[in-house]
């Protein structure tokens, strides 16, 4: 298994990515996206960042660069996609996901731990927690909030694709633990397959315990593993 | 073939917040002036050759479907005008 970390002109978090899952015994490494992915690739990570300096929107950009008809067939593959952040505008964009990322209701850029609660075990991205567990890992984004259509959002429910809410440290799913203004609190989704799923906290920054005040954010990565 | 702007005006859905557009009505309020609401929307002029209008509002509008507007929160109109 060696996850494919692909980097875009404005990435910043790629490396952070690559560091915590070799951390977790993963191998992996940073994918230029003109190089294009490997033949079949094990695992893709979108990192966080400011692809293309934002232009138009947040991901807008990067969601439309030509690797994305890559990381759009493998991830319909089966193959495990995570984006993290600029990753999950980025997903949110292209489409992997369902809803959108936009401007937080602060219309500040906030750099916070925040707490997330764990609405579903069953995915591989949550695997390592049980439902219902608060874990604490930070957000650093000026465009977090997640905004979707009323049907749209019906149907994520219904179908329970909702991976994590932002709550309080007890666990508690509460406007005042919002820190964007997020529809229903969403701090996380999956796709249409389990194997793809975004979000806007970094569990890479919560994963190794020399730099980090959490290692919460671990478990996420290790479906990976 | 005849030259045409096309103008896509891309604004956040009614109901979608706005906290820039929010922001900037607060500081225009701070200056003294008096509005009940602003709102923000992106413009993008699109110089391009076509057929004829009809034909150039296609294409910029499948210009605004796949890039400049994002469906889940935006709405857009399209102009297109002879240049």
């Amino acid at each position: 298994m060696t996850v494919s970390v692909v980097q875009f002109g404005g990435s910043n978090c790629d490396r952070d990515a690559v560091r915590a899952l070799r951390h977790l015994g993963i191998d992996a490494e940073r994918v230029w996206h003109e190089d294009g992915l490997p033949a079949e690739p094990d695992g893709i990570v979108l990192p966080g960042g400011f692809s293309y300096g934002d232009y138009l929107r947040a991901g807008a950009m990067a969601a439309r660069a030509p690797v994305m008809a890559e990381v759009r067939e493998a991830a319909e593959a089966g193959v495990p996609v995570l984006g993290v952040c600029n990753g999950a505008q980025i997903g949110s964009e292209s489409g992997l996901t369902p809803g959108a990322f936009t401007t937080n209701a602060s219309a500040r850029f906030q750099c916070e731990p925040v707490h997330l609660r764990v609405e579903r075990a069953d995915t591989p991205w949550t695997a390592a927690y049980d439902e219902g567990d608060t874990i604490e890992v930070p957000i650093a984004h000026g465009e977090g909030r997640f905004e979707i259509e009323v049907d749209a959002h019906d149907e994520l429910v219904a179908e329970d694709r909702v991976l994590f809410r932002y709550c309080d440290e007890a666990g508690n799913v509460t406007e005042e633990a919002n820190p964007n203004g997020s529809t229903d609190n969403v701090a996380g989704v999956l796709g249409e397959r389990e194997t793809v799923a975004v979000l806007m906290p970094h569990p890479e920054r919560a994963t190794l315990p020399d730099v980090a005040t959490s290692t919460d954010g671990a478990g996420v990565l290790r479906a990976f593993a | 073939m005849t030259e045409f702007t096309a103008t896509v005006t891309v604004r956040l859905k009614r109901g979608v917040l706005d906290p820039e557009a929010e922001t900037t009505k607060q500081a225009l309020e701070r200056l003294g002036f008096e509005l009940s609401a602003l709102r923000s929307a992106d413009r993008f002029e699109l110089d391009l050759e076509a057929e004829d209008a009809a034909s150039a509002e296609a294409r910029a509008d499948e210009m605004a479907e796949r890039l400049l507007a994002n469906p889940t929160i935006h709405d857009y109109d399209v102009a297109v005008a002879q240049r």
